[in-house]
């Protein structure tokens, strides 16, 4: 029984909605949100489109497993705050992965619609939820706290993958600090991932969700050097410890003129941007001048793009991505590779940098090309790229931003105990993702390596669970 | 957290902040520094801890208010916060038994070499430091450092105050007495940690600069604080900010240290503007 008024046949008649977006040349100038969500009719419309399969393949695609035909259904119902709650159980953070989950790679490529047509648009329908509840969900009292186990746990890192720990962590009735070495909580969110495609007030407003249920947060502290692991245990007095610090360590081309002036890693243009707000003009923290500069991007990833965006909306006249691979190997977002290209960003594939040049003051003023064709697919799956002999040729530049990727952050590296990787990753028990120390539990990039917030979410919840397990045995 | 205990005018535009901070008093090790915001709306700069008091949970720094940020720190006052506080950060110094070390401090980089030479002096080492000011005015730490030093040379640049002349010409001093030196710690502005590198390299003579390079989050996110050190890329907040002098690319760092300058001036300008208004506003 559904609240769905069409019969079957009808739903698949109805085309998917995708949601209004600013205009490509309006939106260059701003660091306003692109994308601008559905209307009501137009959620309601979309999701008469699901047809509530009794398995829902959707759900299973999705890291977190949210219920996704329940939360439809109340959409239809009219109830938004039952939409809202449904999800609410799986995903603390639906704003945010309503947004920035390449929900092609999880819950839509699952979607039964979608092996015909086009899946039912889940991300949009769940953003839509969480927008139009924020008001009623910050006005509304906190239910019932859980009885207090007596228990404390410590989160290192305020990123997703931390934040649905914490979720978790204090339904179970534990006590819950997170701990953040940056002066604000988010993670990826706050730093990373620009304002145009994730507003920073939705992720203040999701970590003060967690505060009203009872998280701490502390700021300026970093795990390693403020304070150790061992000390969190024995001084502290936590009973258990979640490891979510991430992938944050910038890889470097490693070529050489890489110390040029105007070469940004792609985390410090994007700390300085969304972090620092470098981009208003009363921000103290100064960046480079991009106005009417010629700008290349290293890189195909989400990370490459976000740089490429936030370059043209500093005003640069013109933007390069730049990757040794082609088109279909690039690892971005579908959606966000369409919204680069319709606001100018050009893409230059099968290119692979082998020099920065010197102004001869120390500036960068160009790079130094090889094309590359593709060979036989390497360990990734994807095809090895390989130089053209002879095929050198040299681009001017003014900037450039380089996001080839992230190794994890190294000051966790010196805790003895701590098992890490050659990559620099933490090994963890698959089921459990508890460390080789006892009560020590990690998740997200710090184990994977960069991937995506919904992941890192996913292995949050898992890590919840297992801590959980592991408190109630102590 | 992070209340100012106390402050004290040490030299023109530079003051001595007790800044109330448990945890960082507690673990900080020489050679190491801290990030800071005044106010929150300041940017995040790199500071050296000149020594801390873990009993009493405070740190001490030397502050040259200098730019924008550095300024808004000297304006606050006793018993005011600092909006954010992050650390110790960095690696500690290579403490040893080494012989005789000197130290050479110039600016407020003689805090950095303050604590160094502490440690070593802790260690066994005996110790002569070298101290430069452009005059007398700017002559700081002379007590703290005369405790922690076997032998002490205060130089100044106009010889209004000790011996007259740069810090590069005490250390030739130094050698041409025939003095053993078995290592050289040099904390200061990068032109002159780079004079005393290349006088050391023609006595081999192993050398540690602690380098002061522009930096956004201080924990390796980055890479804004990236050098040339032997010919590789290092990010000088983790892996640093200590190195060994004579593989430092001094060239390429001076350049990047200067990257912002237009546009600081610019900012600097527009927030001078912004205040003289506001004054005139205010006196209308």
């Amino acid at each position: 029984m559904t609240n769905n008024p069409l019969p079957l046949k009808d739903r698949m008649q109805i085309q998917r909605h995708t949601m209004p977006a600013q205009a490509p040349q309006k939106r260059v100038s701003n660091f306003n949100e692109v994308n601008q969500g559905f209307s009501s009719e137009l959620a309601r419309e979309e999701a008469q489109r699901c047809l509530q399969c009794k398995d829902a393949p959707c759900s299973q695609g999705c890291p977190v497993h949210v219920h996704i035909p329940d939360f439809i259904d109340q959409i239809l119902a009219g109830n938004m705050l039952g939409a809202a709650d449904a999800i609410l159980q799986d995903n603390l953070l639906p704003a945010v992965c309503g947004r920035v989950c390449p929900q092609e790679k999880f819950c839509e490529s699952r979607c039964v619609l979608g092996k015909k047509g086009n899946p039912v648009a889940i991300g949009s329908l769940e953003r839509f939820t969480a927008d139009s509840t924020a008001a009623d969900r910050a006005a509304r009292p906190q239910g019932e706290k859980p009885a207090p186990t007596g228990k404390k746990v410590a989160l290192i890192g305020s990123g997703p993958s931390s934040l649905a720990c914490a979720g978790d962590l204090i339904r179970f009735g534990h006590e819950v600090t997170v701990y953040e070495a940056l002066h604000a909580f988010g993670g990826v969110l706050i730093y990373g991932i620009p304002e145009f495609r994730l507003p920073k007030s939705i992720v203040a407003y999701e970590v003060d969700v967690l505060r009203r249920l009872g998280v701490k947060f502390e700021k300026n502290v970093v795990i390693g050097k403020t304070l150790t692991i061992n000390e969190l245990f024995d001084e502290q007095g936590y009973d258990a410890v979640f490891i979510g610090a991430g992938a944050g360590l910038p890889n470097f081309l490693g070529i050489p003129g890489e110390e040029l002036i105007g070469i940004y890693s792609s985390n410090e243009l994007l700390t300085r941007v969304n972090l620092m707000k470098a981009y208003q003009d009363q921000s103290v923290t100064p960046i480079f001048n991009f106005k009417d500069k010629v700008v290349a991007v290293f890189g195909a990833g989400n990370t490459a793009l976000d740089s490429a965006r936030t370059s043209l909306r500093l005003g640069a006249k013109e933007v390069h991505i730049i990757y040794r691979r082609s088109e279909e190997e690039m690892p971005a977002r579908h959606e966000e590779v369409e919204h680069a290209k319709e606001e100018g960003v050009k893409f230059t594939f099968l290119a692979a940098p082998l020099e920065f040049l010197d102004n001869g003051e120390g500036w960068l003023k160009g790079v130094r090309l090889q094309r590359m064709e593709l060979g036989e697919p390497d360990a990734s799956g994807r095809r090895r790229p390989l130089p053209i002999e002879g095929s050198e040729f040299t681009l001017d530049l003014d900037l450039t931003v380089i996001a080839i990727g992230n190794g994890s952050n190294p000051l966790l590296r010196d805790t003895p105990e701590l098992q890490f990787t050659r990559r620099g990753t933490l090994e963890v028990n698959p089921e459990s993702l508890q460390t080789d120390k006892a009560g020590v539990f990690a998740g997200g990039d710090i184990v994977t390596g960069g991937a995506t917030v919904i992941s890192a979410m996913g292995a949050g919840r898992q890590a919840a669970q297992s801590i959980n397990d592991y408190l109630s045995q102590l | 957290m992070f209340e100012i205990k106390d402050k004290t005018k040490i030299a023109p535009d530079i003051y001595r902040l007790e800044i109330e901070a448990p945890l960082i008093a507690k673990k900080f090790k020489a050679g190491q520094f801290i990030v800071l915001r005044p106010l929150e709306t300041s940017e995040r700069v790199p500071l050296t801890i000149m020594k801390t008091d873990p009993q009493a949970g405070t740190i001490t720094l030397i502050v040259k208010a200098i730019g924008l940020s550095t300024r808004q720190l000297c304006a606050l006052e006793k018993g005011q916060t600092v909006a954010d506080l992050l650390g110790p950060l960095g690696k500690s110094s290579e403490i040893e038994n080494y012989g005789t070390v000197v130290i050479v401090g110039g600016g407020v980089g003689t805090a950095v070499a303050f604590a160094v030479a502490q440690s070593l002096k802790e260690a066994g080492n005996r110790i002569i430091t070298i101290s430069g000011a452009r005059d007398q005015s700017f002559v700081i730490l002379e007590d703290d450092l005369r405790e922690i030093s076997d032998e002490l040379i205060m130089a100044t640049d106009d010889g209004s105050y000790g011996v007259k002349g740069f810090v590069t010409e005490q250390l030739k001093g130094l050698y041409a007495r025939g003095e053993k030196i078995d290592r050289v710690i040099a904390a200061g502005p990068l032109p002159m940690m780079r004079f005393i590198s290349d006088i050391t390299r023609e006595h081999n003579t192993p050398t540690v600069v602690s380098l002061n390079p522009i930096m956004v989050d201080g924990i390796g996110m980055c890479g804004g604080c990236r050098a040339l050190v032997g010919g590789k890329i290092v990010f000088v907040c983790v892996d640093g900010p200590e190195f060994d002098a004579h593989q430092v690319d001094f060239d390429s760092l001076m350049r990047r240290n200067n990257a912002y300058r237009g546009i600081e001036q610019e900012k600097e300008h527009a927030c001078k503007l912004e205040a003289e208004i506001e004054t005139v506003q205010h006196d209308q």
